[in-house]
């Protein structure tokens, strides 16, 4: 019993240890130094022309490749769950080829791909919309990145999704209609819900492929996470951390409001991209 | 209407999916195979996917033993702060990789308490190997916790307990019931450590000074060969990874669905 | 092997899960520990094999405390509710573990396998795995890997919970003719009073973590130590009266209640199979109607109902009832002939026995 106990106890301190060394030790540094000089100090930084339209700009595309998702990801998912047809094993195991390509190498593909050189990025331009080094690029590039969260949310629910649910409200007088939006969105929407926000956090953040595909032209095609980058390699520590820390805390309000919205069984704080990723145990 | 809406899907994901990974190939190979391997067989090169699998097989190794404790602790163990210590695990999901390579710049600068003490014991932190498998140990840390936690609660520990009567240690309980019934899940997130390790860029840009030869990684390598106009072998190193992307979803999916399968019996 | 308990208790954080519990199991008795779902049963099986720590008390297992022994070192042998068998691991390896821990020579190893498979009608099924298996076959295999190792004790949490009724017939007599052969003292947690009944010597019956009273299934039924085992085991009619001049008046029924001053409230109880029933209206003393007649295989059960809306059920055997023609809604004479005076809160020492009623 006592060795037990203490295994226990070893393994709880090496847990406990590792993360707050790893993540909260670094996060809380960052804070620090962020409002060493006040709050009034971190406004003025972030409200620098530049560091401001870096950071809207990325507010922006992040939505843009968000709802994207939301609405092709939500057809996907429903598709591919409930329509049998040729090739639906191939695209359900290309689903998480986003998660295990490189961030740069997308970029790279999209650059190659959509770029004045090639023939379809020319013909995309000549009758649509320039593309790479443009604002299109930046959405593309981060909607590639985010492209398994929404499908990979709702899957498992529409999977789950038991049809007594439906039936009962058919024999209890509710039409099509009503059933739909009265018990099959309600089910569902946790789920659409969590995969739409983790994309959001994640497309705020994602930096290897806009690099190559955005240009980085500041004021035009420079996102958040790549002016970061452009303030530490000019050795402005103070600008990097402030611009740091207002995308932390827009993907914090973001998290904590689908924390709201969903209000899930467990007592997590934060809901997990793993949990998008993974399947029902 | 059902054929409109699969035509739509196939559409999506060819023009965000297929369509850029089929033009990387045909480009690539459209450049001749003597290019593709030149390119890949280059010093640069072997040296940046050298370094690549030296971090990535350190973040496999830590991520597969502290992933597991943390996994286990948070799974079977309740205490003051846990709610807060699971709330931790996820944070690296919620911060751009640029930004988790700024905080140990923060944190080991010359300037700061940790870098004089590093300094001074003659460990080179930054811009060297210990700061990089720092950034992508931070990115990957999530990965195995969070698969590997529901799976041990669903597991429950009527099978452990069974061992425990049966006269097995604590270790023997673990190596011989809980390890086989968490197995392909300890795959599946120790895969997704792989891909993210190979694909980690961005903090390992900002803490590794992306030094030739030296602390430069096989992404740092195709973004220094893009930005320098090599964009053949950029292509051959992206291309590469890609096919590393392949084999890394192959076992995902395996692992999926041997979870899935296990878990339905 | 003998088991001790001692002033058992048990808190799970701020919840008293057992308290106070003391009782002890001789060598090879089969026994049941009774109760309904949150009475602290499965707690006291699962301190007494180290699985959980008591709060409080000791635990002896011939005559030496093991509080402090770890799980590992008790020799029990436990089988879970929901048998708890290693998915990754076939029949034999299910079996052979607890054998393989205690680093058996392989033919040993074997040979116990093989004789254990047999004893539980399991032969030829060691290479399945345990999603091969039907309800009742894992639970077998269960109960075969905690024998494996030659248990001095056997603690079983509600063996039959998970199987079907017919499945459970079975096992049941199944677990007594092993337990006959076997003669390994064992210990079963059940919510079943009926399975405790037919499968155990004796019966402990838990309530909100209290022992309310060990006893033979006989003892426990016929002559119930308090109110709780009483309506817990079997079925009873209670009413409610105060003393008034040394008896107890509950609508039309009067018990006679000697040497308990007036003015005390309590609570008369009596099983079915005391209310005697008749189809004439003028046999017995008090009439009432005749509500609903239920058919439960072996016998009848009538529920009646008194002009002054006291509902009664009764219970007869098939030749009884065949003697009789009853109809629902008709006018029946009924007799109390024997009740009991519940224990109860200041109420203690009385009659508790029962006591036989005056005839018509």
């Amino acid at each position: 019993m006592n060795s037990r106990a203490l295994t226990v106890l070893a393994l709880r301190a090496t847990a406990v240890g590792y993360v707050v060394c790893l993540i909260l030790l670094p996060l809380v540094v960052l804070g620090h130094q962020a409002f060493l000089n006040g709050v009034g100090q971190f406004l003025d930084d972030i409200t620098l022309p530049q560091a401001w339209s870096a950071l809207v700009l990325t507010i922006e595309m992040a939505l843009i490749a968000t709802a994207l998702n939301a609405v092709f990801g939500t057809l996907s998912a429903i598709v591919l769950v409930r329509y049998q047809f040729p090739g639906k094993w191939f695209l359900n195991s290309l689903v998480d080829l986003p998660f295990a390509i490189p961030t740069l190498v997308a970029g790279l593909m999209i650059a190659a791909i959509y770029g004045p050189t090639s023939f379809v990025g020319a013909w995309v331009e000549r009758s649509a919309i320039t593309i790479l080094y443009e604002q299109p690029g930046i959405a593309f590039a981060m909607a590639f990145v985010t492209m398994p969260f929404t499908i990979r949310a709702l899957q498992p629910v529409l999977m789950e999704l038991e049809p007594e649910q439906e039936e009962a409200a058919y024999t209890l007088g509710a039409g099509p209609w009503t059933t739909f939006w009265k018990v099959t969105v309600p089910s569902v929407l946790p789920g659409l819900l969590t995969g739409v926000f983790l994309a959001f956090v994640r497309a705020l953040g994602e930096f290897g492929s806009i690099v190559i595909v955005a240009g980085n032209i500041p004021m035009k095609t420079q996102v958040a996470s790549v002016y970061v980058y452009g303030e530490i390699e000019s050795y402005n520590p103070r600008g990097a951390t402030s611009v740091s820390i207002a995308v932390l805390i827009v993907s914090f309000l973001a998290l904590l409001l689908l924390e709201r919205m969903t209000r899930p069984p467990g007592e997590r704080f934060f809901i997990t991209a793993a949990r998008a990723e993974s399947r029902t145990p | 209407m059902r054929h409109f809406f699969i035509l739509t899907v196939w559409l999506y994901f060819g023009v965000l999916l297929l369509g850029p990974i089929l033009y990387l190939v045909l480009q690539t190979f459209g450049e001749g195979w003597t290019v593709f391997f030149s390119e890949i067989t280059k010093p640069e090169a072997v040296h940046g996917f050298k370094l690549t699998a030296l971090i990535t097989g350190i973040v496999l190794v830590v991520n597969i033993l502290l992933g597991t404790i943390t996994a286990l602790v948070l799974a079977r163990q309740q205490f003051p702060g846990r709610t807060l210590l699971s709330g931790l695990i996820d944070l690296p999901f919620a911060v751009s990789p640029v930004i988790a390579g700024f905080m140990l710049i923060l944190l080991f600068g010359p300037d700061t308490l940790l870098g004089t003490l590093f300094g001074a014991a003659g460990v080179k932190v930054l811009y060297a190997l210990p700061a990089m498998v720092l950034a992508t140990l931070f990115a990957t840390f999530p990965f195995v916790v969070r698969e590997l936690t529901p799976l041990l609660q669903t597991i429950g520990t009527e099978s452990e307990e069974a061992a425990r009567t049966l006269g097995a240690s604590e270790w023997q309980v673990f190596t011989k019931v809980t390890l086989p019934a968490i197995r392909w899940g300890l795959v599946y997130g120790a895969t997704l450590t792989v891909a993210r390790s190979i694909g980690e860029f961005g903090a390992v840009l900002v803490v590794s000074g992306n030094i030739l030869l030296l602390t430069q990684t096989a992404t740092l390598h195709i973004y220094q060969s893009y930005v320098d106009f090599n964009y053949a072998g950029a292509n051959a190193v992206a291309l590469t990874l890609l096919a590393t992307s392949f084999a890394i979803l192959a076992v995902l999916e395996m692992a999926r669905n041997r979870t899935t399968g296990r878990a339905a019996m | 092997m003998k088991i001790e308990i001692r002033n058992l208790s048990k808190k799970f954080g701020a919840v008293q899960a057992v308290t106070d519990v003391s009782f002890s199991v001789n060598e090879g008795e089969l026994l049941a520990l009774l109760g309904p779902s949150g009475s602290g049963k499965t707690t006291v099986l699962r301190m007494i094999a180290g699985l959980e720590t008591p709060t409080a008390g000791e635990i002896l297992i011939n005559g030496q405390r093991v509080n402090d022994v770890s799980i590992q070192d008790r020799n029990i042998g436990f089988v879970f509710q929901h048998y708890a068998l290693f998915k990754h691991l076939t029949v034999f390896g299910n079996v052979a573990f607890g054998l393989k821990i205690r680093r058996w020579i392989r033919p040993k190893t074997e040979e116990r396998v093989h004789e254990l498979l047999t004893l539980m009608g399991l032969e030829g099924l060691g290479s399945r795995y345990p999603h091969q298996l039907s309800g009742g076959q894992r639970q077998r295999v269960a109960i075969a890997r905690a024998l494996a190792p030659r248990p001095s004790v056997l603690l079983l949490d509600e063996p039959f919970g998970a199987v079907d009724a017919k499945v459970r017939q079975e096992l049941r007599e199944w677990l007594i003719r092993l337990h006959d052969d076997l003669n390994v003292t064992s210990l079963f947690v059940t919510h079943d009073q009926e399975e405790a009944m037919e499968v155990s010597n004796r019966i402990i019956v838990f309530s909100k973590g209290r022992l309310e009273q060990i006893g033979s299934p006989a003892e426990v039924y016929e002559d119930p130590a308090t109110e709780f085992v009483a309506r817990f085991i079997g079925s009873m009619n209670i009413v409610e009266g105060t003393v008034r001049r040394g008896k107890v008046e509950a609508g039309p029924l009067e018990f006679p209640t000697p040497a308990i001053p007036d003015g005390t409230s309590l609570r008369i109880g009596f099983r079915p199979y005391y209310v005697k029933v008749s189809e004439d209206p003028s046999h017995f003393r008090q009439q009432a109607r005749l509500r609903h007649v239920y058919f439960l295989g072996v016998a009848y059960r009538l529920e009646i109902e008194t002009a002054e809306g006291l509902l009664l059920r009764s219970r007869m055997n098939k030749e009884e009832f065949r003697q009789c023609r009853f109809q629902a809604g008709q006018l029946v004479s009924y007799a109390v002939t024997h009740y009991r005076i519940l224990p109860q809160e200041g109420v203690t020492g009385y009659a508790l026995e029962t006591i036989p009623l005056a005839g018509p």
